[in-house]
């Protein structure tokens, strides 16, 4: 590299010749590589970008040049520098990734250690399910009906049309409150929020009921004294069985999925006519898909509408019933009845907090 | 209900190529259980009749043991009797009765294989069977024994047993009283495979002469009809015929002497139960009234029981000589000498005789009818029916007399428009479905038309059928017998909803929040014993012991209702730890039940019309109030121990939290004060309110009640009333200021005894709207800052809203909010 009238003679500036700067540049590359973490390649940058490095020393020579060779010697300098830069860049990134690296391969930990600081926190089955199922009549439209579970006969028997010598009336199957003539009951069924719903409310009513029913049952693995149950009730213009049968349908495939379906069967209650047991289609059925029985429901009998001051020539309406416990014994395979009251944390953990 | 289906087709023509499972479907379709279909045909090999030729009684064992020599047709002709050695258990019966023998190479029910085998020392080559060994009936108590002249040693027994039969257990709801026979059955039947129907009670019923015996009807409402016939000369040793005896088997009855099986026999083939008297033992005439206080009667089974004045009897000269429609007199019993029978078919009170079923715990087969109630046009032909067959197979005479008294009442017509059956079930039914349903059923129907003009029936039931009453059981058998499988599914269009109550939403939101915090629901029974009181130290006029108590607990010493959640929830904690379980969070959300101050009586309200607002108020007045609660239980470690360090055990302070955890989602603001209430430790025992008002407790329990029910130490409790927290809606949004705060801390010293919460009470009265925040971040007790005294270490945030606060304006609204806590409490800083 040379201009046409100024000869240049890297000779009388040694530090400036080109050779030199090369030099330069491979002592660098070769100390910055040598340099195996970013504080050893701070200690050996001055010596190679610093005031005393023999580039700094060789741009001070440029002035001694003639003002021909200024430029190229100039622009020479400069070249080196930029590759003894970029060199240095080169290596001080690869460093930091090392490094950082470094960090994340030290501060690993063992991740399968156990955790569990603060126990799990867990809803009933029965819980969850009360409000899955309330939610799927909250969606069709229907409200959320309570009652006391110290009930007055006359909400529990007599406004259901149960007789006077109805068996159920008996203390074999009813708790009843002391004394004798007290006329207070455990409920038996939710029923009694269905009267309460029909004298309480304007017409049309619809209305679902959980809640927690009692009868003298003994304590075993398949029965249980204290249970819930959810009943439903619509009271409208027009209503028919064909309804009551869309709605268990509907109310079947949100419990058991889109396969389910309900069969009714004729049966007989006081507080329906006409009347069915309902049998609920459950794919997961053990042993194979099948039906099971699920509860019972039917047309409101018209004696039920007038003890509640509902005119039967008017409005009719359907009401059904079923075992949220049950319903879950056999939907979640539950294998001792016992377990829903008994309190064992293992059994309502393994529930978590959704009904699923 | 068990019946044999032969004897359903001998009155209905349900087509031979029916399957069982056919058969059981259009049951069921019809609205009956049916619990079990068995069929009978489950003996395979060879089952033949044999006779006991000979019995040696072996009498080195146990229990009676019979070597039977019998004659199973092996000789070659009458005259050639060869027998086999057969070892025999029972002792029911003797040398020349017919039994039936299974011989090697037989399988009985239950894969029961029989083979030629040594047994008490002899060779058995066989088996004598009983009725419930071949599946036939439950009767184990002996074996089988044929009547004789039935059949001959050698023969099949199969067609004799009719092991090509199918029995069908049903289940009959109550408002069905006469499907509980043949009769009633059969007719089902017939709707179902649309066949042809005889009656089993359409016998001719001759004229009589005079009565067969005085009857006096007393009590008209107890007893609707009593038809009695008279038999003499009955031959007592007269066996009942095989047919009887075998459909009675098969049906669950056992076989006792003509006369009472005779009587069973009609009652389930015309659904009339049926009582025999023995003529002979009957002191003068009869009467049907009420029992009288004191009187005793002495029935069948031996048993004196004690009438009640509402027990309905039959008496004679002597007193009850029957409960009527339960079970008869001991006095009066057919025996085996009896020539002379006086056949009782009557209609009692359907409602009387549930009433005397239950007092004295006797159900059966005749109340199970009369309480769903019998035809009362059946009695006299129930009875001619019996007198016919002790005639017939026990040489008896009828007498020409007849007794038949009483008013029974018969269903009467019913007008309904004829589409109200479509209209209920929502199907357009094929034009005069309805008609010819109730027609099917025995209901005389009259088609008609309304005033309005609109087509209607009126249809009479038959007699058998006082369910009949109104015009939704006239659609229930129309809907019944088209099949229910016959309505669509539809969705009704219900009005828009408004989702969840408020407290609803709240009741869902404190239950999640607990869950989400750790603590697992549970759902405990309420039933408590009033040992648990004395186990919380309670007071003898403590409210909570105040209790609403069941006539009739499963357990007799639990007979109270709980008043507080925290029993059950305490007994399931206790449970969990005795299984090995030891950091235990529970809670629960129910109703719990306490007592009016001021009970009011429940009043006698009517089902003829909606009660008055009146009524109904005093209604729910009478019960019992039965407020929402929810607690928590906690012990063991609220945070576990582990190699992240220690463990935090569960104090005082988290059942607090929890309660201001069901605050939170509840939307309230809690305040806290020294509480001092049973069960908890007076020292750690918190109050808690809203505003001004209690709403429950939380802490550590009472180390004496904690030592009395058997709990882990220092197990705490919360306790709140749910439905005692206000409704939170439209909560007003807060003013959030973007201007940046003024930290300070302030170290306060004064006595121990004062609270914090009254302390942090001052700091915000006197820091006003421009303290932002407060936290309390240190508690100091000790020798530097003297005996009785604590040091109170907050860090408190200033905020003006609508400027940057100085340092020095938030130390001047420091030191006046200091002030305030000195004034009230003396505090110093530190």
């Amino acid at each position: 590299m040379s201009g046409a009238n100024d000869p240049y003679d890297p000779k009388e500036v040694a530090a400036l010749a080109p050779e030199t700067l090369q030099q330069a540049v491979d002592k660098a590359k070769a100390e910055f590589s040598a340099a195996d973490s970013l504080d050893a390649l701070a200690v050996v940058k001055p010596a190679h970008l610093g005031d005393k490095s023999p580039l700094m020393v060789a741009r001070r020579e440029i002035g001694a040049l003639p003002p021909k060779a200024r430029s190229e010697a100039g622009k020479r300098v400069n070249e080196t520098q930029a590759a003894i830069k970029a060199v240095f860049d080169e290596r001080r990134a690869q460093l930091e990734i090392e490094r950082d690296e470094r960090v994340l391969r030290d501060e690993t930990v063992d991740v399968t250690l156990p955790w569990g600081r603060v126990p799990r926190g867990a809803r009933h089955p029965v819980s969850t399910l009360s409000e899955l199922i309330a939610d799927v009549f909250v969606g069709m439209g229907y409200e959320v009906a309570e009652g006391p579970e110290v009930e007055a006969e006359w909400f529990n028997f007599d406004a259901l049309n149960f007789l006077p010598d109805h068996p159920a009336r008996t203390t074999s199957d009813t708790f009843y409150v002391a004394p004798a003539d007290s006329g207070l009951v455990l409920r038996t069924h939710t029923s009694p929020v269905q009267i309460r719903s029909l004298l309480d409310r304007e017409l049309p009513v619809y209305v679902v009921c959980p809640g927690r029913t009692f009868r003298t049952d003994e304590m075993d693995a398949t029965h249980l004294p204290v249970f819930n149950q959810v009943e439903g009730l619509a009271v409208d213009k027009g209503i028919t069985m064909a309804h009551l049968k869309g709605t268990l349908d509907h109310f079947a495939r949100a419990m058991f999925g889109p396969e389910s379906k309900t069969r009714f069967r004729p049966h007989f209650f006081p507080f329906t006519e006409p009347s069915a047991e309902v049998d609920v289609w459950f794919p997961e059925k053990k042993g194979g898909a099948g039906w099971v029985e699920w509860g019972g429901c039917g047309m409101v009998d018209p004696n039920v509408l007038r003890a509640c001051g509902v005119d039967a020539d008017v409005y009719s309406g359907f009401a059904f019933g079923m075992g949220i416990d049950r319903t879950l014994q056999f939907r979640n395979g539950i294998p001792d009845m016992r377990d829903m009251v008994e309190g064992d944390v293992r059994f309502t953990t393994a529930f978590g907090t959704e009904a699923e | 209900m068990r019946l044999p289906l032969s004897w359903l087709r001998a009155y209905v023509d349900v087509p031979e190529t029916a399957t069982s499972e056919e058969i059981s479907v259009a049951l069921i379709n019809l609205g009956f259980e049916v619990e079990e279909m068995r069929s009978l045909d489950a003996v395979t090999g060879p089952l033949v009749v044999g006779r006991v030729v000979e019995i040696e009684e072996l009498k080195d064992f146990k229990k009676p043991i019979r070597y039977c020599q019998v004659d199973v047709g092996d000789g070659e002709d009458d005259d050639d009797v060869q027998t086999r050695g057969i070892i025999c258990g029972a002792s029911n019966f003797a040398e020349g009765d017919l039994i039936v023998a299974a011989l090697p190479g037989a399988v009985l029910p239950g894969g029961f294989a029989i083979s030629a085998r040594k047994t008490y020392g002899k060779t058995s080559n066989g088996m004598i069977c009983s009725a419930s060994e071949l599946g036939l009936g439950d009767d184990h108590s002996g074996i089988l024994v044929l009547p004789s002249g039935e059949a001959s040693p050698g023969d099949d027994a199969a067609p004799l047993l009719g092991l090509d039969d199918t029995v069908i257990d049903l289940e009959i709801t109550p408002d069905r009283g006469y499907a509980m026979s043949v009769r009633g059955m059969a007719r089902e039947l017939a709707i179902a495979f649309e066949t042809t129907l005889v009656d089993p009670a359409a016998v001719n019923v001759p004229g009589a002469e005079g009565e067969a015996h005085g009857v006096h009807i007393e009590d008209q409402r107890g007893c609707s009809r009593f038809v009695a016939r008279r038999v003499t000369g009955l031959d007592p040793t007269s066996p009942t015929p095989w047919f009887i005896r075998r459909r009675l088997m098969l049906a669950g009855i056992r076989s006792i002497s003509l006369a009472v099986d005779v009587t069973n026999y009609v009652m389930l083939e015309t659904g009339q139960p049926m009582h025999a008297f023995d003529t002979s033992s009957v002191k003068g005439n009869l009467t049907v009234r009420r029992a009288l206080p004191g009187e005793k009667l002495t029935t069948l089974d031996d048993v004196e029981r004690a009438l009640d004045p509402d027990d309905i009897v039959i008496a004679d000269d002597t007193g009850p000589i029957s409960l009527a429609g339960v079970m008869g007199g001991a006095s009066t019993e057919v025996r085996p000498d009896s020539t002379d029978i006086l056949l009782e078919a009557a209609v009692w009170d359907p409602a009387s005789i549930g009433r005397a079923v239950r007092r004295h715990k006797l159900p059966s087969e005749a109340s199970k009818r009369f309480e769903r109630s019998v035809d009362p046009a059946l009695a006299p032909a129930a009875a001619e029916l019996a007198a016919k067959l002790l005639r017939e197979h026990g040489e008896a005479r009828i007498q020409p007399g007849r007794t038949d008294v009483g008013r029974p009442e018969l269903p009467g017509p019913v007008m309904m428009e004829i589409d109200l059956p479509d209209r209920v079930a929502g199907v357009n039914y094929p034009r005069g479905v309805t008609a010819r349903r109730l027609s099917q059923i025995g209901c005389n129907v009259e088609v008609t038309s309304t005033d309005a003009g609109r087509a209607a029936v009126i249809a009479t039931p038959p007699t058998w059928r006082p369910d009949l009453t109104r015009q939704a059981d006239l659609v229930e058998e129309v809907l019944r017998l088209e099949g229910y499988h016959t309505i669509p599914s539809v969705l009704p269009a219900a009005p828009a909803g408004r989702g969840l109550t408020p407290a609803q939403r709240r009741r869902r939101a404190v239950a999640r929040t607990l869950a989400d915090v750790g603590y697992v629901e549970v759902n405990p029974m309420n039933f408590v014993s009033p040992t648990t009181w004395d186990a919380f130290g309670l007071a003898a006029d403590d409210v909570r012991r105040q209790t609403v108590k069941v006539l009739n607990p499963l357990e007799a010493d639990r007979d109270e209702l709980a008043t507080t959640l925290l029993p059950g929830l305490l007994e399931a904690l206790a449970r969990n730890v005795s299984r090995g379980i030891r950091d235990v969070s529970l809670f629960n959300v129910a109703q719990v039940v306490l007592p009016r101050a001021q009970q009011v009586p429940v009043p006698e309200v009517g089902i003829d019309q909606r009660p008055t607002d009146a009524e109904i108020a005093t209604l729910k007045a009478a019960l019992p109030a039965q407020p929402v609660h929810v607690a928590v239980v906690l012990t063991g470690n609220r945070q576990r121990p582990g190699w992240w360090g220690k463990g935090e055990p569960a104090t005082w302070a988290d059942a607090v939290q929890a309660a201001h955890d069901v605050a939170a989602a509840a939307g309230v603001q809690l305040t806290v004060q020294a509480g001092s209430l049973l069960p908890w430790h007076p020292g750690r025992c918190a109050e808690l309110r809203v505003g001004d008002f209690p709403v429950g407790h939380a802490g550590e329990l009472h180390p004496k009640v904690v030592e009395a029910l058997g709990l882990p130490k220092r197990t705490c409790a919360m306790e709140l009333d749910l439905d005692l927290l206000p409704i939170q809606q439209h909560r007003p949004a807060p003013k959030v200021s973007p201007y940046p705060p003024v930290l300070l801390d302030v170290a306060l010293v004064l006595d121990a005894s004062v609270p914090v919460a009254e302390v942090t009470e001052a700091l915000h009265a006197g820091g006003g709207d421009l303290l932002e925040d407060l936290q309390l971040f240190d508690v100091y007790s000790g020798e530097q800052v003297g005996e009785g005294k604590r040091s109170l270490a907050y860090s408190l945030r200033f905020r003006a809203p609508d400027r940057t606060l100085t340092v020095d304006e938030a130390t001047a609204v420091k030191e006046s909010a200091v002030a305030v806590v000195a004034e009230r409490f003396g505090a110093t800083l530190r």
